[in-house]
């Protein structure tokens, strides 16, 4: 018996999980009121895991779960009379209710990220609000990934939502001219949510590390959504090509692994031979952009790794094509160092020398330490590493840069 | 659902200046009417005005029951309100789309806010 009720628990917690943004979606397209939809699921989700231990799980549990949502919203709504907002509602549930189409449960979740990433909304608000009504991750989880005091998110969260209500954002996707720019907001979203610069020598932040199986989820989710866009698949391809890394990348001490020096039987074959895939699929449609190039790029690097050819030259290449793509100071950082590796130490140091607002940024330091050490000067390089060590939060990233990683050999 | 937004035209000393120079007032009045034209043939739009310009504005205020008028408009900012238009929208991307075909959107800029429907009695 109580087997049965914990697979019925788990039952439960899986509905949620694979139904919380869809049902999201549904309950908040017509109200735009996020919050009130947030409420009305939870008190779904409270009544299934109280109910179905005792009756079984529902036959179409996602169904029962949509019902119970929209009788505690109605209810909800109800007993907000004086407002008039609420009488709004109550007729728009009604018509929810009589619309047979949303009852095959279609899905709505591409609309609701292309709503959390309008661009009426605070750009710093964006993939958290993303990764909470998507995939149901509470403010905490995400504060913590995204470095920010769990109040502070909090707030973020409630005033993005209370921005779409009142601002009468929609629930719509956007025209066909627009959709390049506003799909560009959504990866940029997941990016965000994955955290940046993996291969960087020193980029990995460990924290930031905790979201990385949500947005690939989500990426997944945008490609089957949206299969025809390539830079879909792009974000795709390298996240996976990044992820597939990630038992490499440490050692069992905790010490930072680079790329040069991992050991690639630890590499996940299954996210390679994903990232590939969508790679490929990418391609086809020929319309290359920002995340195709930087996935292009972490096939290289595989590809050199595995195969033990020298792909420098390519890939500085290829950093040329995403600089002109996404002239950030991560990219242009990781150009130099690429152009460097291709034996151009010398042209990489001005480069680097060049980039401007850069004296806090770590990558910059660690950066500048296997350039200046490629250009044979070894005082500089251990000065800059040291430099870059004091920037960074990460034991395992210190260790690393004292002890001459910026070298190469033992 | 249909909301209402007012747009708000912001104008910089620039587009300002065309009404009153000959070579340029045409040019910005028949953007204007085309621009109002199309507004009020889509059926969206409640109601709206240009203004006549900032420096006709008056600013009072009230303080200790004592009134304080002042020549001018409230903030002395570049770019200055030259009028409104109240439209009816199903959403922000339709108030968005018509506030980017206004002609001072590129010399200026238009601000879009939601309406607060009445208030229940």
């Amino acid at each position: 018996m109580d087997e049965a009720r914990r697979d019925t628990t788990a039952q439960a917690r899986l509905a949620a999980r694979e139904s919380y943004g869809k049902l999201l979606a549904i309950l908040a397209a017509r109200t735009r009121d996020v919050a009130a939809a947030e409420d009305a699921l939870a008190d779904a989700f409270a009544a299934a895991l109280a109910q179905w231990p005792e009756d079984g799980v529902p036959s179409n549990p996602v169904g029962w779960l949509l019902t119970v949502a929209r009788r505690s919203a109605g209810h909800a709504a109800a007993r907000r009379q004086t407002a008039e907002r609420s009488l709004a509602m109550v007729q728009m549930l009604e018509d929810e209710r009589n619309d047979t189409a949303s009852d095959g449960f279609g899905d709505d979740r591409l609309k609701l990220m292309f709503t959390c990433t309008h661009p009426a909304i605070a750009a710093d608000a964006q993939a958290p609000l993303m990764l909470q009504t998507v995939l149901g991750l509470d403010a905490t989880r995400i504060a913590a990934s995204f470095l920010v005091a769990p109040a502070s998110m909090g707030q973020r969260l409630v005033r993005a939502k209370r921005r779409i209500r009142d601002a009468g954002i929609a629930f719509a996707i956007p025209e066909a001219e627009d959709i390049p720019v506003r799909l560009s907001a959504v990866l940029s979203a997941i990016y965000a949510a994955y955290g940046t610069a993996w291969d960087d020598v020193a980029g990995a932040d460990p924290r930031l590390a905790g979201l990385a199986y949500e947005a690939i989820w989500l990426a997944r989710l945008t490609v089957q959504l949206a299969p025809e866009q390539p830079e879909a698949l792009g974000l795709l391809a390298m996240m996976l090509h990044c992820e597939a890394r990630r038992a490499a990348r440490r050692g069992p001490d905790g010490n930072f692994i680079p790329l040069r020096d991992q050991d690639v039987s630890l590499w996940s074959r299954d996210m390679m031979a994903e990232a590939e895939a969508a790679l490929r699929a990418a391609a086809r449609v020929s319309q290359p952009g920002r995340f195709q190039t930087e996935a292009a790029i972490q096939s290289l690097h595989a590809q050199s790794r595995t195969t033990g050819e020298r792909l420098h030259g390519p890939l500085a290449q290829l950093y040329d094509v995403l600089a002109g793509f996404a002239p950030t100071t991560g990219v242009l950082v990781a150009r130099a160092v690429a152009l460097a590796e291709n034996g151009e130490a010398n042209v990489a140091l001005s480069q680097l020398d060049a980039i401007t607002g850069a004296e806090t940024y770590q990558p910059w330091w660690a950066s500048r330490a296997r350039i200046l050490w490629l250009c044979g000067q070894e005082a500089a390089a251990r000065e800059a590493a040291s430099r870059a060590a004091a920037l960074s939060s990460d034991p395992g990233i210190r260790r690393f840069l004292l002890a001459g990683g910026y070298r190469d050999g033992p | 659902m249909l909301m209402q937004y007012m747009l708000q035209f912001r104008e910089t000393p620039e587009e300002r200046a065309k009404p009153t120079d000959p070579a340029r007032a045409g040019a910005y009045w028949v953007g204007w009417q085309a621009y109002i034209g199309a507004l009020a043939q889509s059926g969206t739009m409640v109601g709206g005005n240009v203004l006549r310009p900032p420096e006709t504005a008056t600013t009072l205020r009230v303080e200790n029951g004592t009134r304080h008028v002042v020549d001018g408009p409230f903030a002395d900012t570049k770019e200055q309100l030259a009028g409104f238009v109240i439209l009816d929208v199903p959403d922000l991307d339709a108030a968005l789309e018509w506030a980017s075909r206004a002609p001072c959107a590129s010399g200026g800029s238009v601000e879009v806010r939601p309406v607060l429907p009445p208030l229940a009695a």
